[in-house]
């Protein structure tokens, strides 16, 4: 199938009945390139200004590392967290009707709508030692607030609704009769879940994830207030960037910016990469 | 295996989908389920399977009351409407599905799973689709892998919502055959929903016919089309006129005039008939009026005829022989030769 597939001669797009391909993508790839490819091209050649050797010097300084090394390893923790949660708060909406469940629905989007520097402010106000729930947390010996932790606890609440909003739809759409079948052929419910629902959503599911990581990577408002940003230890790298451009350090600032910047897109292209195998392997594409 | 269906009601947020329908399939046999759409049929369908639980009464398969059994106990084969099919796995593994999810012990090897799974795709002619995607597949080959899987469990009941709902005139007539031969050679007690009195008629051993949450009549194909026992089976089944009429000692009148009909019982009544079922008669009683409307249906003529008063008239269609003057605004008059009254 596959190989027969390829055998065919390649072309833009199997020919479709909507017109105006040539349009669109024409306006996309203008758009693209406006929006975002200049702002990349330039910070490229600013880099590029750099030479090799400093370049590298700049990216491998301690604390450039370590702040990287904060930014993506809270970030994909994160996601990991919200893809578990996420998942099952887009089940409970989909598949329950209880009382409120318009709210809760709301209520998921609103790390959307609200300023990041509210949500980091209020997370620091409930989560420092004698916040509301800090307060609980401290006599058992755990800190969240101005630690690595409190950043992950931030971008699980920014990253939150990412993964509900992109699965919710997909889960909506996997009939109740696909569950019912699997339980007359014996499927109980462990097995239902594992097997049919679950592999059905892994596309939608790593687009969420995708979606929730990158933006824990660039995330700054809500993180800055309750990581403390201790050098080595809870200082995230955007912050870093931005320490740097006050120093008038445009060098370093530029390097820390490339290189975050190369870090997260092969890491978007791998998970890319995985769905388009996923959707081919679970069915979706003809 | 027998289902014993007792007195069963069903209720959906106080509205009764179901009210007390009892029903007895014998072992072996070919049931449909047929009605007008929101009759129950699905609801009663998912019952036995134990899709959904009953407010009130009972389910047994053979002597064992399975009414609060779950649909994983019941061990019964469900094809659902849309398929249903797991979109995410090959032919052979939503085949296959069934056998996989065994508890270990029971489980047979891989093996032997996915020699029974190609066994069962033979049966249902898709041999050599077996690594295809569902979505890959025509309604017709989704139909049969569905019905597959469903057997893969060796079921003791197969029960289909609507097999062929989604397919066209020929696929479905096809398949229709195909399910005959297929349910006489595994010999599976079968239950299937339709609202095609055509595909009812046509397959099953005994067609139960439901209206409104409950069974109007139950009976094989001769019974509920030569022998309808409601105004609601006559008028669902194949095609029939009815009129108001009074019996008055022993005779039966329309508007007044004698038809040359005669029955028992006396009182205001509707008399049913189907059109073919008429002579056309020239002198003595009958029903009498002007055509309306004609139409060649392959070797018959059909007449639209209008009788009553023209305050209120009532037009029935009777078949004519070809060569009867039918033309519009000619008069017919005619006897009804099978009838029946409703009081
Ligand atoms: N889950 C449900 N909740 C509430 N009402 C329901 C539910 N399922 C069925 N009903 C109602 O029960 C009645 C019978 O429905 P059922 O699906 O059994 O009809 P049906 O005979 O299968 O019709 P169709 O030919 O349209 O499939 C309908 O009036 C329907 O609205
Ligand atoms: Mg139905």
């Amino acid at each position: 199938m596959i190989s027969a597939r390829s055998a065919a001669r390649w072309h833009w797009k199997n020919p479709s009945v909507i017109p105006g391909f040539g349009l669109t993508l024409g306006f996309t790839l203008a758009y693209l390139t406006l929006i975002i490819l200049i702002p990349l091209a330039a910070l490229g050649w600013r880099s590029a200004a750099l030479g090799w050797f400093d370049f590298f010097r700049l990216i491998t300084d301690a604390r450039t590392l370590g702040a990287l090394k904060v930014s993506f390893s809270t970030a994909l923790i994160a996601a990991v967290v919200n893809v578990v949660f996420g998942v099952i708060t887009a089940w409970v909406l989909v598949r329950y009707d209880f009382p409120g469940r318009r709210i809760v629905d709301a209520i998921v989007d609103l790390p959307f709508a609200i300023p990041t520097a509210v949500a980091g402010i209020a997370l620091t106000a409930l989560y420092a030692p004698n916040g509301l729930i800090g307060s609980f947390l401290t006599p058992l010996g755990i800190k969240v607030a101005y630690t690595p932790l409190g950043i992950v606890i931030a971008l699980i609440a920014i990253g939150l609704p990412f993964v509900v909003r992109t699965v919710q739809p997909v889960m909506q759409e996997i009939s109740k009769e696909v569950e019912e079948a699997a339980a007359s052929l014996g499927a109980n419910r462990f097995q239902t879940i594992f097997r049919v629902i679950l592999p059905g959503l892994v596309p939608a599911i790593l687009t969420g994830f995708a979606l929730a990581l990158a933006r824990g990577i660039g995330e700054y408002g809500s993180v800055i207030f309750i990581a403390g940003n201790i050098p080595f230890v809870s200082e995230i790298a955007p912050l870093l960037i931005v320490i740097r451009l006050e120093e008038f350090d445009y060098g370093s600032a530029t390097a820390i910016a490339t290189i975050m910047l190369i870090i997260s897109f092969l890491m978007l292209l791998l998970i890319n990469v995985i769905q388009a195998w996923s959707r081919r392997r679970f069915g979706y594409e003809q | 295996m027998e289902i014993r269906v007792e007195k069963i009601r069903k209720e959906f947020d106080l509205y009764p989908a179901l009210h007390d329908v009892s029903l007895d399939i014998k072992s072996g046999e070919l049931i449909a389920l047929l009605g007008p759409s929101g009759s129950g049929k699905t609801t009663l369908l998912r019952l036995i399977a134990g899709l959904e639980q009953p407010t009130q009464g009972r389910i047994f398969f053979g002597n064992e009351d399975a009414s609060y059994k779950s649909v994983r106990e019941r061990n019964v084969g469900f094809v659902f409407q849309h398929y249903a099919l797991f979109r995410h796995m090959t032919v052979a593994e939503n085949v296959a599905f069934g056998l996989t999810v065994r508890p270990k012990a029971q489980r047979p090897p891989k093996a032997e799973i996915r020699r029974r799974a190609l066994e069962l795709l033979d049966m249902v002619q898709l041999s050599g689709l077996e690594k295809r995607f569902p979505n890959q597949l025509s309604g017709g080959q989704r139909q049969r892998v569905a019905l597959a899987r469903a057997m893969a469990i060796e079921p003791k009941v197969l029960l289909l919502d609507e097999p062929f709902g989604a397919l066209d005139a020929k696929v479905r007539k096809e398949l229709r055959r195909w399910l005959r031969e297929f349910h006489d050679r595994t010999g599976h007690t079968t239950v299937f929903v339709t609202h095609d009195q055509e595909e009812a008629l046509e397959l099953a051993d005994r067609v139960v016919v439901m209206s409104q949450g409950k069974i109007e009549q139950v009976g094989s194909s001769d019974d509920v089309y030569d022998r309808p026992n409601s105004p609601f089976v006559f008028s669902f089944i194949g095609e029939s006129a009815n009129l108001p009429v009074t019996v008055e000692g022993g005779a039966v009148f329309f508007h007044g005039a004698p038809t040359g009909l005669s029955a028992q019982r006396d009182g205001a009544a509707r008399l049913f008939f189907r059109p073919q079922d008429v002579s056309l008669a020239d002198e003595g009683p009958g029903f009498t009026g002007p055509v309306t409307a004609s139409r060649r249906l392959a070797g018959t003529r059909i007449a639209e005829v209008e009788l009553g008063s023209s305050e209120e008239p009532c037009h029935v269609e009777i078949e004519v022989p070809l060569d009867a003057a039918a033309s519009n605004g000619s008069v017919l008059s005619f006897r009804p030769t099978r009838w029946k009254l409703f009081y």
